[in-house]
């Protein structure tokens, strides 16, 4: 894990966790990462890995109750995130971490122009006049590849279609000159030729306007494409972590492994037949104390029933956690 | 290829849906979803069809099984003729074709148990008795692999790969001929899409099925289908052997589209040359001019403004519908309006 002071981002020992009357769900737990300056950290994982939650746990995003966040700490600009009140929350939100939503048909407020909506968190966060804030907002549209931009900020969402509903979210979200986008699964929802159109815009504003991202995905060829480092998560838990090539050609974790060959191209080689992770991922209904992946991975042995593995490190900023060694293929000790 | 049986053939099939307007609804337009496409489905094989949201791949799909009351055109499956049949006539062919859904959660009886799911195309369509369609239920269960015990329990107690074989038990229940597959697997997480993969593919050899696959997930079609259609606003552009059709597209869609794909190999991906398509796709209540694709073609020519490409043969089992392709000969020669928009094959 990389410790250095400069990080933008610096998560240590999350542990979100939702009470529901049947009982408590486990959804993160001790989660760590850091963000560096100007990185694309990806973050991969199946649905109820916990990816989500711990992005929204960082920002105050979760209804609390039913979620907790029982331990941890989030240092961004000096402070500790999770001590923050709702207020000063807000006033981070939008302003200093900007938000993409996966799903643009609903996240956008179908009754306000879209013009209305990019322009809302300038005013509030930097204190624009409306005529500047439009203006403002207008360039933002047409950064995001908006043609006509003027004439379009008075349109409603659903005179958009998905994918420029996307890249008007990206527009709001890009409205205050945030120092970190948590993008969650924005290209989820789009076709592949409308997903390539927005990872290209993405890669391109990174270049102009330099901020850290963290995106949310579950496709590999995604994270492969645009990411710097990739974080993998697995039951609530990262079970890798470390910079995306060394990941995708030396994964060290038989989850992660396993994860890379279930997956089809459409380029390369075409194999016979898929590769399968057998069984359900677990539900999380008390505090992990063995590794999450036992019960489906092909390596497991007795003592990942005994302990819950911790982070080791594998090569220089490439951990993972796990006790079975990817180069021996045996125990690892310690 | 010529030797094997034709399961399907689909000739010409057009799905309008109205679109009325005014206080008396009068009759303005038509949404063209699927637009005069024609193909045949040889017994035993995957077709693959792929497309972005909106090409009018899942209307096709329901179309051929008239779960529509089609347009125009001709279906024939397994050598009967069902596109102008009434739907009560349809009742007795419905057994020899099937549809396993996309959303498992949905299309699911959630006051249903596992066994009633299973066994209702049973109580429809047969007169047997409850032990022969217990039997039969196991039976089914076993070959998706679902446990036995599970028979008695509700929907909302499965996960969503598990609900999957449940639709997929389902659909087998009447031992069907061709099983028209509807994004099956995109509502499913990577791994678990894997396992229904398998299972399709494990069925598909047990019980000699032939598949539909409608998919918008290229990488998982090349896997599964032995053919595979790519269609674009209501009209299929390529149809071509698996390999044929990824190796060496021939239209520029079917390019773009698949260099659109992200390559989970970032040494890949850093060399990948993309086609980036700009714009949307055109709405198909008002389709451009010419051909349907000439507004995000990277290489559109003056007459794709003009003239709608006809459908036509390439290579052997290799169709295409582009003017790139037209030999010197017949290029820019306008023929009959009403040509340009048949698909005979």
């Amino acid at each position: 894990m990389p410790q250095d002071g400069q990080s933008v981002l610096h998560v240590q020992d999350l542990k979100t966790v939702f009470s529901t009357r049947s009982g408590d769900i486990h959804a993160v737990n001790r989660v760590s990462f850091a963000l560096q300056p100007g990185e694309l950290l990806g973050v991969v994982g199946e649905s109820g890995s916990g990816k989500s939650v711990t992005m929204m746990s960082l920002i105050g995003l979760l209804p609390m109750p039913p979620a907790e966040v029982r331990e941890g700490s989030v240092e961004f600009d000096g402070h500790d995130l999770l001590k923050l009140g709702r207020k000063e929350l807000q006033a981070l939100r939008g302003r200093d971490i900007g938000f993409v939503f996966q799903d643009p048909m609903t996240s956008l407020n179908p009754v306000f122009t879209v013009g209305f909506q990019i322009m809302e968190p300038l005013r509030r966060h930097m204190g624009m006049d409306k005529p500047a804030a439009r203006k403002r907002a207008a360039e933002l549209l047409q950064l995001v590849g908006i043609s006509d931009a003027e004439r379009r900020l008075k349109d409603f969402p659903h005179q958009f279609s998905g994918g420029m509903r996307q890249r008007v979210m990206i527009a709001i979200a890009l409205a205050c000159d945030p120092k970190v986008l948590i993008a969650d699964e924005p290209t989820t929802a789009l076709d592949v030729t409308i997903q390539a159109q927005i990872l290209e815009l993405v890669k391109d504003l990174r270049q102009k306007l330099g901020m850290s991202i963290i995106w949310i995905t579950h496709d590999l060829g995604v994270i492969a494409g645009i990411a710097d480092r990739v974080m993998v998560m697995y039951g609530g838990q990262v079970v890798e972590y470390g910079p995306v090539r060394e990941v995708f050609a030396n994964p060290a974790h038989p989850y992660t492994r396993a994860l890379m060959t279930t997956v089809p191209s459409v380029r390369g080689e075409r194999a016979e037949k898929l590769n399968v992770i057998e069984g359900q991922p677990p539900i999380l209904s008390q505090h992990p104390t063995a590794c999450p992946f036992r019960a489906r991975c092909p390596k497991a042995f007795d003592r990942c029933g005994r302990e819950n593995p911790r982070r080791y490190t594998v090569a220089p900023g490439h951990d993972a956690a796990c006790f079975w060694d990817h180069e021996t293929g045996g125990a690892r000790d310690g | 290829m010529a030797d094997r049986r034709k399961l399907v053939e689909v000739r010409d099939l057009k799905m309008y849906f109205p679109i009325t307007s005014g206080v008396l609804r009068r009759h303005s337009g038509d949404i063209k979803a699927v637009d005069g496409v024609s193909f045949d489905i040889y017994e035993g094989e995957t077709l693959g069809v792929v497309g972005e949201s909106g090409c009018g791949k899942s209307t096709c799909g329901r179309a051929v099984l008239r779960l529509y009351d089609i347009t125009t055109g001709t279906i024939k499956i397994d050598g009967v003729e069902i596109g102008t049949k009434s739907q009560s006539a349809l009742r007795k062919t419905r057994p020899t074709m099937q549809m396993v859904f996309q959303d498992p959660q949905a299309c699911l009886n959630p006051r249903m148990t596992v066994a009633g799911i299973i066994s209702e195309p049973l109580d429809e369509h047969t007169n047997w008795s409850k032990a022969q369609k217990l039997d039969k239920i196991y039976e089914l269960m076993d070959a998706v692999g679902l446990n036995r015990n599970f028979a008695n329990r509700y929907p909302h107690a499965f996960s969503g790969g598990q609900r999957q074989r449940i639709g997929i038990a389902r659909a087998l229940a009447l031992n069907p001929k061709f099983i028209i597959c509807d994004e099956p697997i995109a509502a499913l997480d990577v791994s678990i899409q894997a396992q229904v993969v398998n299972l399709l593919e494990k069925l598909q050899d047990e019980f000699g099925l032939t598949y539909m696959f409608i998919s918008h997930d290229l990488s998982m079609v090349r896997h599964i289908a032995d053919r595979v259609a790519v269609m674009y606003l209501g009209k299929i552009v390529e149809l071509a052997p698996r390999d044929a059709l990824y190796n060496s597209p021939r239209h520029p869609y079917t390019e773009a589209l698949l260099s659109a794909v992200p390559d989970p190999d970032p040494k890949r991906e850093e060399r990948a040359e993309r086609i980036v398509l700009t714009g949307d796709v055109p709405s198909p209540a008002n389709p451009p001019k010419g051909c349907n694709f000439c507004t995000r073609c990277p290489k559109v020519m003056d007459i794709c403004r003009e003239i709608d490409p006809e459908y036509r043969e390439l290579e052997p089992g290799h169709f295409v519908a582009c003017h790139l392709h037209n030999t010197a000969g017949t290029t820019g020669a306008p023929r009959d309006e009403h040509n340009q928009q048949g698909e005979d094959a």
